[in-house]
């Protein structure tokens, strides 16, 4: 029986082979880390000595090369209240209509979990097609930060909507029937035992879906537009950071230091809205935990 | 108001809610098919698929070599990430020390949130010199391949070790009970048993790889054409609607939004084929 020798954790062969997944396994894992540490670095190295509290708060000069990023920075979080805004309370009531009116099997909700679970796999770019064609052009807002929040918040509606849905479903089915036999209704029961309870859940996938739209470039580009000045309402062309980080490295020649410094301040919002939200998604997992 | 009537309203407002929400997509296809329909009209769908040339402007709408160009791009790049990405689950879960397995996960997951963007400004600065030393120009199908496969390697480890964590215990008995090595154990039962998830995880790496654009667009060097080499600079479809798209006009206007109805279809049809091998879409 040759094949069983394989197995035998006695022979050499076994012992050899054992040993030769392990090492490619650390082997893999080395490569991959080290150029995780190296983009870190890089990014550290380059970045670092340019942030503070000037390159924050002064406009950029010669097209960014130097100054600093407050116009972007502005326009930025312009763009995320627009795409939050809309976002969360569409994405909100379809969750609760989702988890709380529909049932999981049931054909209706097939239908919408499936509609978005599409939605999510178009590509950034082609959605960013989109927002040019209807909230640009088809509806006349033009190259401006009201067309690009509003196409973010297509993108981000689909996770926005199944990691509300998912919070909401793991409240017990208990205390939706000791409030009802309380004589509660159902707006009640939604407003003041439900949201409370899925409030973690909700803003851990808003934070998700910031992150997202924070790091998205493409979409941007030919929705909320270049313009690199202060904007003065939601219907001036802003620039995103990120769409600031691409223009400073392919356009800008010696933009690449500035282009450094930026990456490294969305990297540390990113980082900074990632942690609300796997502690929020913690202190909801605990919350579950001990009520039941 | 009587409570009823309350409730009725809310449910209005909710059915109205998630009745926009699951219309989006349709309006999303509606309005791409829309824009692209004058130059299907006027030049039939035959045009884009050949290869004689990118000059919407004059009439010539060869996709056929950024089609193959993103095609080429996220086929190496899946081939460089699906093992390094798998062993990176197996690394996790079964040899590295619990503090390392900890600190390792947490570094896949912030290179899963690293904007592209930031991405391609870092391919750009180190990883296409690099290249250039061996082959210029640097700005190559290769640059493009690296920077995509440290992009969606974050995917195919995460479904992998999720799969991993899923399989019963049972199994890990059995195998323990018959005597088997750590490695059969792995490589004949862990990963049989989890091969459906991964296949999935790989799916949804590739269709994620074909989709990505902003990394792509600035390390791979935008030339169109068939690559014949690893180091020819190639153009993908996405990266010709980001660079094309904020001054197109006209037919030109209307074959790039054509370039991205066929960038969805690819797209989602690779997400389908991950659905029905049972995999589940992981927003990470």
């Amino acid at each position: 029986m040759r094949e069983s020798r394989a197995f035998d954790l006695s022979s050499p062969r076994a012992a050899w082979r054992d040993l030769s997944l392990q090492a490619a396994a650390w082997f893999a894992a080395a490569i991959v880390a080290g150029m995780f540490l190296w983009l870190l670095f890089d990014l550290l190295w380059h970045g670092a000595a340019r942030v503070d509290w000037t390159f924050l708060t002064t406009t950029p000069k010669s097209s960014g090369r130097s100054g600093g990023i407050a116009p972007i920075l502005a326009s930025t979080l312009l763009i995320l209240f627009v795409a939050i805004a809309v976002a969360a309370p569409l994405g909100l009531a379809t969750a609760v209509l989702l988890s709380e009116y529909t049932r999981r099997e049931g054909r209706l909700g097939q239908m919408i979990g499936l509609s978005l679970d599409v939605l999510a796999g178009v590509p950034s770019i082609v959605v960013g097609l989109f927002g040019n064609a209807f909230f640009c052009v088809w509806l006349g807002l033009g190259f401006s930060i009201l067309a690009g929040g509003l196409t973010l918040a297509c993108m981000i509606l689909p996770i926005l909507i199944r990691t509300t849905e998912s919070g909401l479903r793991q409240v017990p089915d208990e205390w939706r029937l000791s409030a009802e036999a309380l004589g509660m209704s159902r707006a009640t029961i939604l407003i003041h035992v439900l949201i409370p309870v899925a409030a973690p859940a909700l803003i851990a996938g808003l934070m998700l879906g910031i992150g997202r739209a924070m790091a998205e470039t493409a979409a941007l580009v030919f929705t909320s537009g270049y313009v690199d000045r202060m904007p003065a309402s939601f219907l001036d062309s802003g620039r995103a950071i990120s769409v600031h980080i691409y223009d400073l490295t392919m356009n800008v020649a010696g933009g690449d230091k500035n282009a450094y410094a930026s990456a490294l301040v969305l990297i540390a919002l990113l980082i900074i809205i990632n942690g609300i939200a796997v502690a929020l998604a913690d202190r909801a997992l605990t919350r579950r935990v001990s009520a039941a | 108001m009587s409570p009823c009537s309350r409730d009725a309203r809310l449910f209005w407002i909710l059915s109205a809610s998630a009745l926009i929400a699951s219309g989006l997509l349709l309006l999303i296809l509606v309005f791409l098919a829309k824009e692209s329909w004058p130059v299907i009209q006027n030049a039939g769908l035959s045009k884009f698929m050949r290869s004689d040339g990118w000059y919407p402007t004059e009439g010539a709408y060869g996709l056929l070599p950024m089609l193959a160009a993103s095609m080429a791009m996220s086929a190496l790049a899946i081939i460089i990430a699906a093992p390094l990405g798998v062993a990176s689950a197996l690394f996790c879960r079964f040899y590295a020390p619990p503090l390392i397995s900890r600190m390792y996960r947490w570094a896949i997951i912030l290179l899963a949130g690293i904007p592209s963007v930031v991405l391609g400004l870092w391919g750009l600065t180190v990883i296409v010199p690099l290249i250039l030393a061996v082959s210029p120009p640097g700005t190559s199908l290769l640059a493009g391949s690296i920077i995509l496969a440290l992009m969606i390697l974050p995917t195919v480890a995460l479904t992998t070790e999720a799969a991993l964590a899923a399989v019963p215990m049972t199994y890990w008995q059995g195998a323990a009970a018959l005597g088997l090595s750590k490695e059969a154990t792995i490589l004949r039962v862990a990963l049989p048993a989890t091969a459906a998830s991964i296949y999935a995880g790989i799916l949804l790496a590739v269709a994620r790889a074909l989709g990505e654009t902003m990394a792509v667009l600035m390390v791979s060097g935008n030339v169109v054409q068939l690559p014949s080499s690893l180091f020819d600079p190639v153009r993908t479809l996405t990266a010709n609607i980001a660079l094309e798209m904020a001054y197109a006009t006209g037919d030109h206007r209307a074959s790039l939004f054509v370039s991205g109805l066929v960038l969805t279809a690819l797209v989602l049809a690779l997400a389908a084929g991950a659905r029905r091998s049972g995999g589940q879409i992981v927003h990470a």
